[in-house]
């Protein structure tokens, strides 16, 4: 879908980072056919990126993990770096971070290691070219839909979609990142199969983030929850932020790659406005469960 | 049961209810009678509504519904062929304490409907087989089931969309193409459906 007036800018993967993948808001209302929504873990960070450049807010841009990545662009672009905080660089040059920034055509763009937070987000004006999956860009790292994360080598082609003129934003709405992640925790569907005590275990703070953590799930170090309940709980849905707790007794909050049914039970729902603070908590960062209203 | 701010799971007595409850679901929200709904995602015994407006309401609302007994739609009937050729054949056989011919009749003579979907995209979990015939998974999963497996657990039966790891019993292959992102929908195979296996010469 390149213009007629622009021949489309390729990037070229210099640096794949630890884990880059294409993102963008996700594939959703297919779940019943076991399609996990995925798209963007911390998406405040992915539309304000998008927005940076003049993209729709459902352009598909690049997620990383830890370290960054770096890519060289063909042609000239406007690129925009959100989310973790970190150093970016043209051809080795500092430029801003959370703002558009020019990259001349041969130039390589480069994305530091994440100083605050986990996950930087990359948007491109124009968006990223990628085949869509089910009206979606996203990579889904649970079930293998949508383009494989990022390869050294590897080619992506920008969308040659018009975009709006590059902004920079007067205010970010973005949220800081504290010292430690507390999460609301909105109780059900199956609290009743936790001892009376999980929900002040849950709060007491001595949960921190396991680094087996992942796109699918946050995974906790901590006590174990006990249960009153122990029989086999059939395979049920599982929502976006559900907190399931599987025999070894550690709440996993699921996120966006989770699958779509589960057989653990989950003792509560993180809301999916404090899950975007999740996706940037890294390991070791204590977890803390706060009881939140539920609609019992 | 509240699922989070914006879902219900709603929970029946068993797993031919919640199929009766995941039909009216449909039914309703293509009637356009529960407002904004994001996901209908049946399972076991539930089926959880997602990305509602107003959730109290919805889970208020559907404690009074009367829920029709589920009809079969014979003619939206796929049919698959399998070759009884898997390799775990011979052990459920012996677990039906019935030879492999039998086993194969007794698959192409169930009448199957997909439960709901899970596990990868396009798996569906096939209800059907009586309940004396549920059978283990394996002992150890196989680190790849190929595409098109015909598989058996508990009491189930489904087939490998794709190479996966599984540990469900394979008794047969398809080469029916059970996931295709490019048509609607991608999944052959989806919640409510009714399936007939039929042997391939």
């Amino acid at each position: 879908m390149s213009a007629p007036d622009a021949p489309a800018v390729l990037l070229t993967v210099i640096r794949s980072g630890a884990l880059t993948t294409v993102q963008d808001l996700g594939r959703a209302g297919h779940a019943h056919l076991g399609v996990p929504h995925s798209g963007a873990l911390d998406r405040p960070a992915h539309l304000l990126a998008n927005a940076l450049v003049g993209n729709a807010p459902s352009a598909a841009g690049l997620e990383t993990t830890v370290n960054g990545c770096a890519v060289r662009a063909s042609g000239p672009m406007v690129a925009a770096v959100t989310g973790a905080a970190c150093a970016v660089r043209v051809d080795g040059r500092p430029v801003a971070w959370g703002a558009p920034v020019r990259v001349p055509a041969g130039a390589v763009l480069d994305v530091g290691a994440a100083r605050r937070g986990l996950r930087s987000y990359l948007a491109f004006a124009g968006g990223l070219d990628v085949p869509p999956v089910l009206g979606s860009r996203a990579t889904d790292l649970l079930s293998g839909l949508g383009p494989a994360p990022l390869a050294d080598g590897r080619e992506l082609r920008l969308g040659g979609e018009r975009s709006g003129p590059p902004r920079a934003a007067d205010v970010h709405p973005y949220a800081g990142l504290g010292p430690e992640l507390v999460l609301p925790l909105v109780p059900g569907p199956r609290d009743d199969w936790f001892a009376a005590d999980a929900p002040r275990v849950l709060a007491r703070g001595r949960y921190e983030v396991s680094p087996a953590s992942n796109r699918i799930g946050l995974r906790t170090a901590g006590p174990a929850l006990d249960r009153v309940r122990h029989d086999e709980l059939p395979s049920e849905g599982m929502v976006l932020g559900a907190v399931q707790v599987p025999p070894d007794g550690r709440p996993v909050v699921f996120l966006a790659d989770h699958p779509t049914t589960g057989g653990y039970p989950v003792i509560g729902v993180v809301p999916e406005a404090a899950l975007w603070a999740a996706a940037q908590a890294a390991p070791g960062t204590p977890v803390r469960f706060v009881p939140a209203g539920g609609t019992r | 049961m509240a699922a989070g701010p914006a879902a219900v799971l709603v929970e029946a007595e068993d797993g031919e209810q919640a199929q009766a409850l995941h039909a009216e679901v449909v039914r309703r929200r293509a009637a356009g009678e529960l407002g904004e709904v994001a996901e209908v995602v049946p399972a076991a015994r539930t089926v959880l509504v997602a990305g509602l407006a107003d959730p109290r309401a919805f889970a208020a609302d559907v404690l009074r519904w009367e829920v029709p007994p589920l009809v079969r739609a014979a003619a939206g009937t796929v049919e698959l062929e399998v070759r009884f050729d898997g390799p775990d054949l011979a052990d459920v056989a012996a677990l039906w304490r019935m030879s492999t011919e039998e086993v194969a009749a007794t698959v192409t003579g169930t009448a199957f409907r997909v439960a709901f979907c899970g596990f990868a995209p396009g798996f569906g979990y096939l209800t059907g087989l009586p309940p004396e015939l549920a059978v283990p998974r394996r002992a150890s999963p196989r680190t790849s089931v190929p595409p098109g497996s015909v598989g058996l657990a508990g009491p189930y039966a489904g087939v490998y969309p794709r190479a996966s790891p599984g540990g469900w019993q394979v008794v047969g292959t398809t080469d029916a193409p059970l996931w295709d992102p490019d048509r609607d929908p991608a999944a052959l195979l989806t919640p409510g459906t009714d399936v007939r296996f039929t042997a391939a010469r």
